[in-house]
């Protein structure tokens, strides 16, 4: 029959690249972390890195593993969480542009994050990861709400994003004004931690962020099913079985909590949640979720590590923001896809 | 009477943002049975279609599904009953064919949804139904419009449903398969008991594959009926409020109005002969009369529909001498005359003396000659 074996030809087409595409990713992700454990100001060989790892007596134990590791596993998490929060709600509003970071949600949570540490610190009180966490989730979901009410009055994808632009210029603003006002000994670091990087994380924030950041993967590639469903737009899903509110709110909190505890831990990183998901699909030819979920998992941590290792030793031993790398390499790709998009005749 | 109905509806008020659009609607229909609803654009169809689907919140009634409310039957159980093709674009990105039409086992798959060797037969075996094998693998998003609705009635098919509800199924598809979907359909109904509720706008193919017919209109449903009640020329012609031409029951097609004005040339038609004629000169925009036809005759509803002045006589009667005495008069006072009929036979003489009577008095002509003095 003919629909039998062409069908089947494209499954192992499929097969093959799926195999491909993930062995891929986990040679990169590999790679680019032991390129950044050897890689900064001091440099450590490749077997002096092992030795590090293994040995807990190793002279090398305190830079490969309190320097170089504790940051290469955030930006592991975090890159991961972005790209997943980006696909997230490129599915939830049907727009290839979303993002995290496009739709202002990463500068709100910015914003309630910064008013929330000045008051504390001012008051002389340390701030705890979860407390962290909690801030940016509320700002998150405040920007959220803002961007939900536009997506109900408008229902051209471009003003989405514009408007999503708007509000992320306006968290910012504000977030400069309140920073200004904070004691002169926060507001370097506070500064820094605006900018995007992954420098102040410490190992105990590291725990945090893993059991934020794992849990929430897990669900998400569990409602791998009714995000496929979703896909084929809110009539044929809800046909097919899908509870459209509690999926629609699902996806707000996963999303809205991926974001948040990025922006919690390493302030607001652009163009990621954009970018991967949309490398992804190029790579893996498919936009089914329960491929694209951990795809997109290991490209975002691919994605971060590697512009890490740019902000950390290009201008060594300056250090980029880690936001303008991610910039660089990602805007391009955010302009490819909207003018792929115009091409094909879309909206 | 509820107790047959596979799916029907109980003083059901539809609308949009809480504004009733049509109130205590009462429809409904049984496993093996199609009901079309026709009407005319934007009088609420879809809407109807849509409540009873649950993807808008009814304002007011129930409906009830295979005995049960709908309101309170979970999603993932009415999706085993009812599938749908709706007139929602769907962007189905980077999917191919075969991967739209396997949506359809989404009820009845686990978890994380991975298709088993059964689920794929179903698929490929709706696919096949839809006559969709050549370009099932082909991208979603690089077939044309009714390629796309094929597969969508593929998927509804994979759905295994006991009721289809299909809003405007045939409007992107061409002339063989529009009749493709509703054999389909038909079959779908008399093999597998299925019910479908269905939106047409081509009042002929509704008037065929119908065993029942709502008509909406006029924020009510005007009627619902069997079409052998339903299609008649008056009734299809106020429910959709045409005046600017004519619906003709029997054959289902759809007159523009005639030409008015008096008559430029005389038409002797019969058989069938004079409606391409009939229709250049309407176009042309050249009032004419026609003649001398029974009721009976082929010629005679599109003659009816387009002359500015038609002579008749009573169906499978002889043409008597009155008549053909007033269409000499016309034919004389007309001045020109056009013969489509090929042949004269036994019981058509009276026209053939007319035909004679034109040519002594050398006022034949061809429908070109009309068209073209009309158009200089």
């Amino acid at each position: 029959m003919r629909t039998g074996g062409s069908e089947q030809n494209r499954q192992h087409t499929q097969q093959a690249r799926l195999w491909i595409g993930f062995a891929l990713l986990f040679v990169a992700l590999c790679g680019f972390a032991f390129w950044n454990i050897a890689a900064g100001s001091t440099t450590v060989s490749l077997s002096e890195v092992f030795d590090g790892l293994l040995h807990p007596e190793s002279p090398h134990r305190v830079i490969v593993m309190d320097v170089r590791m504790v940051r290469i596993i955030p930006a592991i998490l975090l890159g991961g969480a972005l790209a997943l929060s980006g696909f997230l709600l490129q599915t939830f509003f049907n727009n290839p542009i979303a993002g995290p970071f496009i739709l202002g949600i990463s500068s709100g949570a910015k914003l309630v994050l910064s008013v929330t540490m000045i008051g504390f610190l001012s008051r002389g009180i340390a701030v705890g990861s979860v407390t962290l966490i909690v801030a940016s989730f509320v700002g998150a979901m405040l920007s959220m709400g803002f961007v939900l009410a536009i997506s109900y009055k408008v229902r051209r994808m471009s003003m989405l994003i514009i408007c999503g632009v708007m509000i992320g210029y306006i968290c910012s603003a504000i977030t400069e004004f309140v920073i200004r006002f904070a004691d002169d000994s926060n507001i370097v670091k506070l500064h820094d931690w605006a900018m995007g990087s992954f420098a102040s994380i410490k190992w105990d924030n590291v725990i945090v962020i893993a059991a934020v950041v794992l849990p929430a993967l897990v669900c998400t590639f569990l409602l791998s099913k009714p995000i496929g469903a979703y896909q084929l737009g809110e009539t044929y899903a809800q046909n097919m079985g899908v509870n459209i509110r509690l999926f629609r709110i699902a996806l707000i909190l996963l999303s809205g909590v991926l974001s948040a505890c990025v922006t919690a831990f390493a302030g607001p990183i652009s163009f990621v949640g954009v970018a991967v998901p949309h490398l992804m699909r190029r790579l893996f030819k498919t936009a089914k979720p329960i491929i694209m979920i951990p795809a997109c998992f290991l490209g975002g941590a691919v994605f971060c590590l590697f512009c890490d290792l740019i902000a950390r030793t290009a201008f060594a031993p300056n250090e980029l923001s880690i936001s303008s790398v991610t910039a660089v390499f990602g805007a391009p790709i955010v302009i490819l896809v909207m003018l792929r998009r115009q091409k094909e005749g879309g909206r | 009477m509820n107790q047959t109905y596979y799916i029907y509806t109980e003083q059901m008020t539809v609308g949009y943002d809480g504004k009733p659009l049509i109130e205590n609607i009462g429809i409904g229909v049984r496993r093996g049975e199609i009901l079309t609803l026709i009407g005319p654009n934007g009088s609420g169809k879809s809407t109807i279609l849509k409540s009873m689907i649950k993807q808008l919140r009814l304002i007011a009634g129930t409906v009830v599904l295979d005995g049960r409310d709908m309101a309170v039957l979970r999603e993932r159980d009415v999706a085993k009953k009812l599938a749908i093709v709706m007139t929602e674009r769907i962007r189905g990105e980077l999917m191919t064919c075969w991967d739209i039409a396997a949506t359809g086992r989404y009820p009845y798959t686990g978890r994380l949804g991975i298709l088993s060797k059964e689920d794929r037969a179903i698929v490929d075996a709706a696919i096949e139904t839809v006559h969709a094998s050549d370009f099932a693998d082909r991208p979603f998003s690089a077939i044309s419009d009714g390629q796309r609705q094929r597969i969508l009635l593929a998927r509804a098919i994979a759905q295994q449903p006991e009721i289809i509800v299909l809003d405007e199924p045939t409007s992107f598809l061409d002339v063989k398969h529009k009749l493709e979907l509703l054999d389909i359909l038909k079959t779908m109904v008399r093999k597998n008991n299925v019910a479908v509720i269905a939106s047409l706008h081509e009042l002929d193919l509704a008037e065929k594959i119908s065993d029942r017919v709502v008509c909406v209109a006029h924020n009510r449903i005007d009627r619902c009926d069997t079409p052998e009640n339903i299609f008649s020329d008056a009734y299809i012609s106020a429910l959709y409020g045409i005046e600017n031409g004519s619906f003709n029951a029997l054959f289902g097609s759809l007159e523009l109005s005639a030409v008015s004005g008096a008559p430029q040339v005389f038409v002797i038609g019969g058989g069938g002969s004079g409606i391409p004629t009939y229709r250049a000169l309407q176009r042309a925009g050249v009032p004419f009369a026609a003649g001398i036809l029974p009721e009976s005759d082929l010629d005679y509803p599109v003659a009816k529909a387009l002359s500015a002045e038609l002579l008749s006589v009573p169906a499978f009667s002889k043409i008597d001498e009155a008549t053909e005495e007033r269409a000499l008069e016309r034919i004389r006072s007309i001045g020109r005359v056009i013969r489509t009929v090929p042949v004269f036979g036994e019981t058509n003489a009276a026209n053939e003396r007319l035909f004679d009577a034109a040519k002594t008095a050398g006022i034949l002509t061809d429908a070109d000659a009309i068209v073209k003095g009309a158009e200089s």
